[in-house]
């Protein structure tokens, strides 16, 4: 059994209160910091850590929070970002459901290391019972004493409140979020000024991911170096993973950092193994917008080392052979799954969730869904496969914010690794135009046909 | 063309909803009321059917003291704001990767056929409407859908013909109250 | 602060953009910008027709900046070079945007009154190619009047917030937005309500494409067919310094007076725009000039034209003839006898 920081007392009953958080040693840690810490003694805690942002992007959160702008004495500001929305997680909304106060006692210390006297924790508008639960935990907290003015007699004051969302995966991006948060449309700012500058209300404002801050109390009570030492040099820490597609036990998980894929995906204590014994096919680690990986690169690398559930192993290989651990949204397919279908359906969530501020984006997302769904139809020419590559190649780097990458990227690497399955559903119309193509007949059995075909 | 359906909504601003309203504003700087549009506009359509008419988005505008222009925009964004009248329980069946290589479009199928409509048109007794959404978040937990504001998870055609007839039988609460059990 | 653009190097002030600088050198490394508007605060970054090649951060970090940058938003540094025309990647990233500009663009210039004074015609010509790959139906939304002054053709769209900004920073009251989101995303008032207040006009100078045209002036004629004249008035709402644009005595259009990058010098009221069409309101101070090669040009009167010679004139005659002859087709079955003679084209 791996150490668990986040989830170690999830199975206690009643952990959802206050009463029973408190008991457990909740809060411990804002005591600690506010009683025996500075500002800036938090931040170096969270640099020693060397936690990496577990929203997707993975940028080293005491670096983001050292970006503060602390000399213009404008308020600062701590967001949350609750926003969970990339395909594939659903482990902050696991988090703030059952122990909801972890989250506001790491606001609490990090608004604290920012000197934020107003911070927000942005949830997604689908999650609205964790909503309901979330601002019933804020009122239970500031009830105790831990939220308002001069917690704790140290004359800290933070106000903290929690902000619904109304439906945008955009939101997830820090500025838009912020726009939203501002009761606008999500479209995101064009950067710079990045937020740490001008973020909210022009203010200097730092966003985090919920298993971030609800990272910061372990660290507080046990110390940044202690935090290091978990997991590997590059990838410290523990790693909250949202297992799900054809796997035994889908749900959370929370690993150590360098455990390998292949204990992840067999072993018991996780996955559990393939559903139905059939074999692995392919894998999305890290939510929808980062790199699919076939079959024969999932437990080893291109160099033949074992593959390990951190950053840097992850990411082995670049784009040519490797992919990104991102937000952890780990979804297993095994041998039924239609590539061609699945890279169609990411790309119509892109569609749908592009904001349509910027040409490629905008443009871009809708063409790449119209092109893949008369392929997965049976409608798709020969030239359609070098036009989606093309097509995605335009996207990528040109857009305001990364949502363009994140649509292009996993067309890229299903034409990347997946060739064949494109020219077989090109050139088999017939074959495909089953919804349920590849379930009685996986494209295993029906491979060979695409050597007797000429193009 | 006029691009509202212009269908009449009567419009209650409870003292209830407007001490909500009036809550939600005092979470933002005094002089950002703006910030308070989508918690706002959460509120507004839970209490009036689940849909906001021109008229109600004015009122929304007038309270907070913003263009009624600026309300239009952001609920014409958000894909959680209905701007014409809904079905009481809408079925919101998430289709994306995880969901959908778990069989989400045949449950979609079932419903509809089982309701003898089809996506997005409400039932003739205003009762159901089925709808495709992205992805909500529960991905381990496929298919599933949302129905008010809670996940129905692990959905098999049995769990919908129950969903069904609880609905009918007016055993299904949409809004979740916190209790600590 | 020393900038080097294509290998041009200047000194600017500090706060100045890439574009900016761009523009003051001049020439072929001028970026284009659809969505950039130098009098509209907060405009740009949106359209990425402006992308260049940051190759030298700065004298202090000399790195160069991974990703292209949008020009319009991107201030320069000291030191920085910069490479717009003269990089591949950056001409790719043009023609790459001009792509996904005109995919859903109806492309229906004949019966568009921007056209010959279009930012996206422009712009095609320029990094446009005339064949295209996208097969798929085009985008079409819905008409909306928003008034008797200025004519909404959203299917031209290109979406540069350009005219939400002028309604938020000229009048006094924005009833118009962008609504939706994605590739549906619109221009709208929402509710179909007249967009008028005394500067709602200037909506239509600083459109790029033919998404909001001048209704008083729809269909009237070509823009290159008319006359522009600059002129002026004593108005007590604005400058009163205009472009007429004439045919024959009649003021067909009155719009704000346009630079080299068809920005307006001033922006002007609604009264100078739609209500003097008659040319003893107007003081005319003389012909309005345009950049060498505008299309405005080719009616231009304020040089001489030479007449023009061509020089195969005769054999396009004689090819038209011989098309004419082998794609005749007769108006009834020809008897045996009749077709040679038909092919011979003696008909």
């Amino acid at each position: 059994m791996g150490k668990q920081l986040l989830l170690d007392k999830i199975n206690v009953p009643g952990i959802r209160t206050y009463e029973v958080y408190r008991k457990e040693g909740g809060y411990a840690s804002v005591e600690k910091a506010l009683k025996t810490m500075t500002p800036d003694d938090i931040v170096n805690e969270v640099k020693t850590s060397g936690l990496k942002g577990r929203g997707g992007a993975g940028f080293p959160m005491g670096m983001k929070w050292s970006f503060i702008d602390k000399k213009s004495g404008k308020p600062r500001h701590l967001v949350c970002n609750a926003d969970e929305s990339e395909p594939g997680t659903f482990k902050d909304r696991f988090l703030m459901e059952y122990i909801p106060h972890l989250l506001i006692e790491g606001m609490i210390v990090s608004s604290f290391a920012l000197e934020a006297h107003r911070s927000y924790i942005y949830i997604r508008g689908e999650y609205m019972w964790v909503y309901k639960i979330l601002q019933n935990a804020i009122k239970e907290a500031y009830a105790a004493g831990w939220l308002g003015k001069n917690i704790l007699g140290t004359g800290y004051d933070l106000e903290l409140n929690v902000h619904v969302g109304g439906g945008a995966y955009i939101c997830g991006e820090e500025t838009a979020l912020i726009e939203s948060l501002e009761g606008k449309r999500g479209n995101p700012r064009i950067k710079p000024p990045f937020p740490a500058i001008s973020g909210l209300w022009q203010n200097p404002t730092v966003v985090n991911n919920v298993e971030s801050i609800s990272a910061v109390p372990w660290m507080i009570l046990n110390g940044g170096a202690e935090y290091a030492k978990i997991g590997t040099e590059k990838s410290t820490g523990t790693k909250l993973i949202s297992a799900s597609g054809h796997i035994k036990k889908p749900g959370v998980y929370e690993i150590e950092l360098g455990i390998s894929v292949d204990e992840f995906i067999n072993s018991d204590e996780y996955c559990g193994g393939m559903l139905n014994e059939r074999p692995l096919k392919a894998l999305v680690p890290g939510g929808s917008s980062v790199p699919i990986l076939p079959a024969h690169l999932i437990y080893k690398t291109a160099n033949g080392e074992d593959r390990m559930m951190s950053y840097e192993s992850m990411s082995d290989g670049g784009f040519a052979s490797g992919s990104m651990i991102g937000s952890g949204g780990f979804i297993v397919y095994n041998d039924t799954t239609c590539v061609v279908r699945n890279t169609w359906n990411f790309s119509r969530f892109y569609h749908h969730e592009s904001c349509g501020q910027c040409s490629p984006c905008r443009e871009g997302t809708g063409w790449l869904e119209k092109v893949l769904h008369r392929i997965e139809t049976g409608h798709g020419r020969e030239e359609d496969i070098d036009l989606l590559w093309s097509i995605q190649a335009r996207i990528e780097g040109n857009t305001i914010c990364p949502l363009g990458d994140a649509a292009a990227w996993p067309v890229a690497a299903a034409i990347r690794h997946f060739r064949d399955e494109f020219e077989y559903h090109v050139r088999f119309p017939e074959k495909i135009k089953n919804r349920d193509h590849f379930v009685e007949e996986p494209f295993e059995k029906v491979k060979h046909l695409l050597a007797k075909a000429t193009v | 063309m006029d691009r509202t359906h212009r269908i009449h909504q009567d419009i209650n601003m409870t003292p209830e909803l407007m001490a909500t309203i009036n809550e939600l504003l005092s979470h933002y700087p005094e002089d950002k009321p703006k910030s308070a549009l989508l918690p706002i506009l959460h509120e507004v359509q839970d209490a009036h059917d689940n849909w906001l008419s021109v008229e109600l988005m004015d009122k929304v505008a007038e309270i907070i003291g913003i263009r009624p222009i600026e309300v239009y925009e952001v609920v014409s964004f958000y894909t959680m704001f209905n701007q014409r009248p809904i079905g009481k329980f809408m079925f919101e069946f998430c289709q994306t990767s995880c969901c959908a290589t778990r069989g989400v479009e045949d449950l979609m199928d079932y419903t509809c056929s089982k309701l003898g409509v089809g996506i997005g048109e409400p039932t003739a007794d205003g009762l159901f409407e089925v709808r495709g959404v992205e992805c909500l978040g529960a991905c381990g937990y496929a298919p599933m859908m949302q129905l008010g504001d809670t996940f129905k998870e692990h959905l098999t055609k049995e769990k919908i013909d129950q969903l069904i007839d609880d609905c009918k039988a007016g055993k299904v609460e949409l809004h979740y109250k916190v209790n600590h059990g | 602060m020393k900038v080097t653009i294509d290998g041009q190097s200047i000194d600017v002030e500090p706060g100045t953009t890439i574009l900016q600088a761009a523009r003051m050198i001049g020439g072929e490394s001028v970026p284009p910008a659809m969505c950039y508007y130098s009098k509209l605060k907060g405009s740009g970054g949106k359209c990425r027709c402006c992308l260049v090649e940051v190759s030298k951060g700065s004298e202090a970090d000399p790195r160069p900046m991974p990703k292209l940058m949008a020009s319009c938003v991107t201030g320069v540094m000291d030191g920085m070079e910069v490479n717009s025309i003269s990089s591949e990647r950056v001409t790719d990233a043009r023609k790459s945007v001009t792509e996904f500009l005109l995919i859903n663009h109806p492309l229906d210039c004949p019966v568009c009154d921007q056209a010959g004074e279009c930012d996206l015609q422009n712009l095609s010509f320029k990094h446009g190619k005339s064949q295209t790959r996208y097969i798929e139906e085009k985008r079409t939304f819905e008409p909306e009047d928003i008034g008797p002054n200025i004519q909404l053709h959203m299917n031209r769209c290109i979406l540069c917030y350009r005219c939400v900004m002028v309604a938020d920073q000229l009048t006094d009251g924005r009833v118009h937005g962008v609504l939706d989101r994605g590739d549906h995303s619109n221009i709208s008032t929402c509710i179909s309500k007249a967009i008028d207040n005394e500067f709602s006009g200037n909506m239509i100078d600083v459109c790029p494409v033919g998404a909001l045209t001048d209704k008083t002036f729809r269909f009237k004629s070509r823009v290159w067919f008319n006359k522009p004249y600059n002129a002026h008035r004593n108005c007590d709402k604005c400058c009163g310094k205009t472009t007429v644009w004439m045919f024959g005595n009649e003021i067909q259009r009155v719009t704000g007076r346009k630079d080299v990058y068809h920005e307006v010098e001033e922006f002007i009221c609604n009264e100078c725009r739609f209500d003097h069409k008659d040319v003893n309101d107007w003081v005319i101070e003389g012909p309005r000039k345009f950049e060498k090669d505008s299309v405005i040009n080719a009616n231009n009167y304020t040089r001489n034209i030479a007449p023009v010679v061509i020089e195969t004139e005769e054999k396009i005659l004689l090819g038209r003839e011989e098309d004419r002859k082998k794609i005749s087709m007769a108006s009834r079955p020809l008897r045996p006898e009749e077709t040679e003679i038909f092919k011979e084209g003696n008909v």
